[in-house]
């Protein structure tokens, strides 16, 4: 389930940022993504919410969207994995 | 390419002139295409355009109308509703001849009656409406003001709701958020295109590849 969740996110972020192929291979826990790429904006982070949903198959609401899940890969990788496991 | 205008009616009874986007050589094939909406009309509008210019090049004919209240429109999109578009898509399919018709995206919801259908990754509106109304509640945040999803879906109907930069009336939202793509249509999923959808980008985005997939289904299914 962990791989998947972090093979699906990276996918996801590839697709929602216009990564080039294997870009996203390269991430690790620290990436910095959201307030490290300016173009991220709330429509931005509200699709990438909203892919997330969809392909993970999880529900997430507005209350549980803060900085710190958005901040890094790591970060949004825990928060998804936490959904997945308690979905 | 070349822009061109045609008459729109309006929910009031009065025509408005409305700008589109044509290739129109004057040829057998014409396609109308009914552009995705709000925001993901801005990401899509160079794939469409690119689509455009490849179904040209093969000999077909096309057009892209602005809706009332959107793009280059004078309109007042809050002033606009949901049979008023219906009025105004098949306003614009007679007007430019259209023989086929393409929706994209949300655009698949108002693609008109009576002729051949195409509809690219056809959205709902709920789906569309609940995008943009966690965008609005991640901005409120953002500028200190906590909202919540419940107060705003309750608001919207009847007093209408600005979303992600885009003022939608009370009558709009009520008439809108239950629809769906018409199933009657046929759906282009993006696996056929290949890719990634663009409208997924945060930022506008194009790909040669896929306008060339996109226009290739349309060509062989115009000319066939």
């Amino acid at each position: 389930m962990s791989n998947d969740t972090d093979l699906l996110l990276r996918r996801i972020l590839t697709d929602v940022l216009g990564l080039k192929p294997g870009q996203a291979e390269g991430f690790d826990a620290d990436t910095g993504l959201f307030g490290h790429l300016p173009e991220l904006d709330s429509m931005a982070v509200a699709g990438l919410l909203t892919e997330l949903e969809d392909r993970l198959d999880i529900v997430i609401e507005d209350d549980e969207i803060d900085g710190e899940m958005l901040e890094t890969f790591g970060g949004l990788l825990t928060f998804a994995e936490a959904k997945r496991a308690g979905a | 390419m070349t822009p061109a205008s045609w008459p729109c009616p309006l929910p009031d009874g009065d025509i408005s002139q409305e700008y589109a986007l044509a290739f129109d050589g004057g040829r057998e094939h014409r396609l109308l295409i009914i552009p995705a909406l709000f925001d993901e009309g801005n990401r899509l509008r160079r794939l469409t355009v690119e689509v455009m210019r490849r179904l040209d090049a093969s000999g077909i004919d096309s057009v892209v109308p602005d809706l009332p209240g959107c793009n280059e429109s004078l309109q007042q999109l809050e002033r606009q509703n949901v049979p008023g578009w219906f009025e105004a898509t098949a306003a614009a399919a007679r007007h430019f001849g259209a023989t086929h018709v393409l929706g994209i995206r949300g655009g698949c919801l108002f693609t008109p009656q009576g002729l051949p259908t195409w509809h690219y990754v056809p959205a709902k509106a709920a789906s569309i409406l609940r995008q943009m109304i966690r965008a609005r509640i991640l901005a409120s945040r953002e500028a200190g003001r906590e909202e919540v999803r419940e107060r705003l879906s309750e608001m919207a109907p009847t007093s209408g709701i600005e979303l992600a930069g885009y003022r939608l009336g009370a009558d709009f939202y009520r008439h809108f958020e239950p629809m769906v793509p018409d199933p009657a249509a046929t759906v282009i999923a993006q696996e056929a295109i290949g890719g990634s959808g663009l409208w997924l980008r945060a930022e506008p985005d194009e790909d040669s590849s896929q306008a060339d997939a996109l226009a290739a289904v349309l060509a062989r299914g115009m000319t066939s």
